[in-house]
């Protein structure tokens, strides 16, 4: 079973279209990435999404549970993580953690040792009693983190959790998204960053102007735009473009010491190198091919937007 | 529906607003305070009579702390963001209208059921029935907390707007509520002026219960508090629900 299953969301906000005929299956236990541009019309699905917002057209099933039509069984099941959404500053960290685990029913012993086991994993529990007003960006935000895994939801939603984060900060939300894959839940994650998607998600949506231009999944889709890759190599002593004329090398750019080469074909690209180098009697200093990025694709897919 | 998620949600909701909005130290010493001040601007150096008047008093103090603080929570948690996270709990909106309404509603009961027991002690106050007067309180903290929670639902996340919104509605109702004319006293366009207004029901009741006598039968001052407690709760539900649909 899909743990989300969208079909054909759409929402506008008078004259403008947010989301247009959105569909999105999430299969259940992978880390699925939602990416877009600003104003692409990632938060507005996500909204939809966790009932937040009405959509005007379509349907969102959370593992087969309308959330339109029985809300409370749906959200039941899932952890949501707003984009700039807080938690109560006028509470303490714990407070804010016991009182969102009353909203799903934990009893009271098992709220305080899930709360407590998740201050302790979110580096938090010397900061425990003290009002969430006090904190930093970083601390709120992982506060907001151990409110919506208090109860271990199968499904968890995250709308740019990282956005913002200082490098420790950062590293605690991924270890904990990960954390909470491989026991079980489901991820979604909205993000800019496009390494991170990289890094985390099996598999991902890219929209654009309030549609879905391609899902599908990191590698897959960077070998999709896989057509511009370089070979980066430097001499011992200064060549000429002239040395890189060649079938399959398209261009060369000098780059301070080093030459870019450009070849739809990097295997031979650099075997050619290596037996000019051979025949000027050049040494390689150092060489190394570029992988094709996800940033190329997502570029590409987004241009314009 | 899960009824038992549903009344959870309530339940919880209403220990949030009291723990966060109506347990502060300058709400419950403004809520005690202000009684004080309106009890000394209502009757000290006025030649009034206090069991005519006392009852007016009442219902006002009852009217203010039900609904003074319940049109800021909304607009507050819109603010401050915590709002969206709110709608993404297991919560729908009748959860939050109705736990907003019912922490009103504590509230309200608790701080006026201090300011009649003191009143009571030091001015010897007439009971007709104990009882009338616990129902009294009990629906009018829920009538005009509906009321504070309907004021909460205009798009907005500006506190101050709802504040203004607040007063031009709430002042209105207390000046047409026969509070400073006893409604015995009023006749032609001003009683039914009077009729106009929920307070001036609550009003009513408290007559019953303290003095014995009413305008109208206590049964129907109840079905009035009642019927228009439903008007607020719809009301703020479809005002609310239409922020979903345009994005809060």
């Amino acid at each position: 079973m899909d743990a989300i299953k969208a079909t054909n969301l759409r929402k506008s906000f008078g004259p403008v279209t947010a989301v247009s005929d959105v569909s999105i299956a999430v299969p259940e236990g992978s880390i699925f990435g939602f990416l877009g541009p600003n104003g692409a019309g990632k938060t507005t699905t996500i909204r939809m999404l966790t009932g937040v917002l009405i959509p005007d057209a379509g349907s969102a099933r959370i593992f087969g549970t309308d959330i339109q039509k029985d809300p409370l069984t749906a959200k039941l099941k899932m952890g949501v993580i707003p984009e700039n959404g807080t938690v109560y500053s006028d509470l303490t960290a714990m407070q804010n953690i016991l009182l969102t685990a009353k909203f799903y029913g934990l009893d009271p012993e098992s709220r305080k040792a899930r709360a407590e086991k998740i201050l302790a994993r979110l580096g938090l529990t010397g900061r425990k009693d003290d009002l969430v007003r006090t904190f930093s960006k970083g601390m709120r935000q992982r506060i907001s983190i151990a409110c919506a895994i208090v109860h271990s939801p199968p499904l968890l939603i995250l709308d740019e959790p990282t956005t913002g984060l200082d490098v420790y900060s950062r590293r605690l939300v991924i270890d904990t998204i990960r954390h909470m894959n491989d026991e079980g839940s489901t991820i979604l994650l909205t993000t800019h960053n496009i390494e991170e998607a990289n890094t985390l998600c099996s598999k991902i949506s890219i929209i654009n102007a309030g549609k879905i231009v391609v899902t599908d999944s990191p590698e897959k889709l960077k070998k999709t735009f896989d057509t511009s890759r370089y070979v980066e190599i430097a001499f011992d002593q200064p060549v000429t473009a002239g040395l890189f004329i060649a079938p399959g090398i398209t261009r060369a750019e000098p780059r301070g010491d080093k030459w870019l080469i450009y070849t739809d074909d990097p295997d031979r690209a650099v075997k050619y190198l290596a037996s000019v180098a051979g025949r000027e009697h050049l040494t390689i200093i150092s060489i190394a091919t570029s992988n094709p990025t996800l940033e190329e694709a997502f570029v590409r897919l987004t241009a314009g937007a | 529906m899960d009824w038992k998620i549903f009344i959870r949600s309530i339940l919880v909701i209403t220990e949030k607003n009291m723990r966060i909005y109506y347990f502060k130290g300058p709400v419950v010493i403004f809520g005690l305070l202000f009684p004080l001040i309106m009890f000394l601007t209502f009757f000290i150096g006025r030649d009034l009579d206090l069991i005519l008047f006392f009852p007016g008093f009442l219902g006002m103090m009852l009217f203010f702390t039900a609904s003074s603080v319940g049109p800021l929570i909304t607009p507050w948690e819109k603010r401050e963001k915590t709002y969206e996270r709110l709608v993404s709990l297991p919560v729908i909106l009748e959860s939050i209208i109705i736990g907003d309404l019912l922490a009103g509603a504590i509230f309200g009961v608790a701080i006026t059921t201090i300011v009649f027991i003191l009143c009571a002690m030091l001015l010897h106050l007439p009971l007709a029935s104990a009882g009338l007067l616990a129902v009294s309180f009990i629906l009018g903290s829920i009538t005009f907390a509906a009321l504070g929670t309907l004021l909460a639902s205009p798009t907005t996340d500006n506190p101050s707007n709802i504040m203004m919104l607040s007063s031009l509605v709430r002042l209105p109702l207390i000046f047409i509520s026969g509070i400073f004319i006893p409604l015995g006293q009023l006749t032609g366009w001003m009683f039914v002026l009077t009729s106009l207004s929920p307070l001036t029901y609550l009003v009513d009741l408290f007559h019953a219960a303290l003095n014995g006598d009413a305008i109208y039968p206590p049964w129907f001052d109840m079905l009035v508090l009642v019927a228009v407690t439903l008007i607020f709760i719809v009301c703020a539900k479809i005002i609310q629900n239409r922020n979903l649909v345009k994005g809060i």
